[in-house]
């Protein structure tokens, strides 16, 4: 055992910022599956909606653990020298976006019918449709469930130490090992992941309400 | 690709694969029921209890949600173990699962109270029902009825993060297929065949809850 030094909080600053890559990378893979695994579920043809329900019920069913593990063995297998950064980003946003996907194709149904409708009796076509018509008001319905979803993937980030992905959790338990202040390290480290999260949920929460006030009105 | 699965040395891990199995269901279903059990007095504080308390419970209730999972298990089984309790990994994963499954149970279960209608307070309160009558009779089981659902997501979710309990060691499914994995060299196969048995528990959970709502709330009553 060691004392604490300052290379320790240089390297939980640099894990963050790791933490926080690893956040951004796997936002947008998950929004790119998401949008798709929503203009599925929301598509007339019923195989598309098949597959992305399926994708839904056997991704939010199975432990994001589970689909890192697999990812990183897996890519490995088909001949893929990822490493653990693409591994589990990769990861990440096949989770993300079922959850997301869910959340925006509750969003996309909650756009009255009627706006369809006329969209296609003005002639407009489907790309038209979706971007200018249906999304923007979608758009609104989504926000709150989507920042509150951001919380859920920023702690989601956590579990890409299992593959040996020094982000902020593996790097706290790194330096544990060697110091063994588990209240100082672990607590100080939860409340980072507190200062990021804790916004986002304010926002989301104030987001709801805001949404709900406009509906009743 | 040339890779050819071997799935013989998952077979003749049968038996640990199914222990496994079953202390993640002994884990979750306990969890479940502790987190309830903590949750529906917590959540009758948190909206009529003293003040310091109100604050208390929301500022666990706060925490609990906005920091991962991963580093509350670290807390509880480093962080409690230097304190003085000293304890098996299942027990610490059983301890951090019920104090993180609990915060998320408070948030719903309150949710619900406050979901339930002012009328009926006013009936129960205008029938001279003391406030724990009115809790008990009246407001609490509509309240679980009303959240019953998203309690239900809620706890197929905690069962699906105690596969986060592995990183200390304990021996449920997690933990068990990491053995196997290493033992067998067949990391992939084996992950494969734990993610499906996983996603077994989801479904088995979900038809237990149906057939629990059923059983409470929607028998013998007319649609």
């Amino acid at each position: 055992m060691r004392p604490l030094n300052l290379g320790d909080f240089l390297f939980l600053a640099q894990s963050a910022l790791w933490t926080l890559g690893l956040f951004f990378v796997s936002l947008a893979g998950g929004s790119v599956i998401g949008i798709a695994l929503a203009l599925m579920r929301t598509s007339p043809w019923r195989p598309l909606r098949w597959f992305a329900l399926g994708y839904f019920r056997v991704i939010q069913g199975t432990p994001v653990l589970m689909q890192i593990f697999l990812i990183y063995f897996g890519t490995a297998l088909l001949g893929f020298e990822f490493g653990a950064l693409v591994s589990a980003g990769l990861a990440l946003s096949v989770n993300a976006g079922a959850f997301l996907g869910e959340i925006w194709e509750s969003s996309i149904k909650s756009v009255s019918k009627g706006q369809v409708e006329a969209a296609r009796v003005l002639g407009l076509r489907y790309a038209t449709t979706q971007l200018h018509i249906i999304m923007p008001q979608a758009l609104r319905v989504a926000t709150p469930p989507t920042v509150g979803f951001l919380v859920q993937l920023v702690k989601g980030t956590a579990m890409a130490s299992f593959v040996g992905f020094v982000e902020l959790t593996r790097a706290s338990q790194m330096i544990n090992n060697a110091t063994f202040h588990p209240f100082l390290i672990f607590g100080g480290v939860s409340l980072l992941y507190f200062a990021i999260c804790w916004p986002l949920s304010l926002l989301s929460s104030r987001l709801e309400r805001r949404l709900a006030r406009a509906y009743t009105r | 690709m040339t890779y050819e699965f071997y799935f013989g040395d998952i077979w003749k891990a049968r038996w640990l694969l199914l222990d496994g199995t079953l202390t993640t269901l002994r884990l979750s279903a306990l969890c479940m029921v502790l987190s309830l059990a903590i949750a529906i007095p917590a959540a009758v504080s948190r909206i009529a209890g003293p003040s310091w308390l109100r604050g208390l419970i929301y500022a666990y209730v706060e925490y609990i949600r906005n920091t991962p999972f991963l580093i509350q298990i670290f807390l509880v089984y480093f962080g409690l173990g230097i304190a003085g309790f000293r304890m098996s990994p299942n027990s610490a994963a059983l301890i951090a699962m019920t104090a993180n499954g609990a915060a998320y149970t408070i948030e719903i279960v309150r949710a619900g109270i406050v979901g339930v209608d002012r009328g009926q307070w006013e009936a129960g309160r205008v029938l001279g029902l003391s406030p724990l009558q009115l809790y008990a009779s009246i407001v609490l089981p509509q309240a679980l009825k009303i959240v019953f659902w998203p309690l239900a997501s809620q706890f197929i979710l905690i069962m699906l993060a105690s596969s986060a309990v592995s990183v200390i060691a304990t021996s449920e499914l997690s933990s068990v297929t990491y053995d196997i994995s290493t033992q067998t060299f067949r990391a992939f196969e084996a992950y494969l065949v734990t993610t499906a048995i996983y996603f077994g528990l989801s479904v088995a959970f979900a038809a237990v809850f149906a057939l629990i709502f059923w059983l409470a709330f929607a028998r013998g009553r007319p649609a």
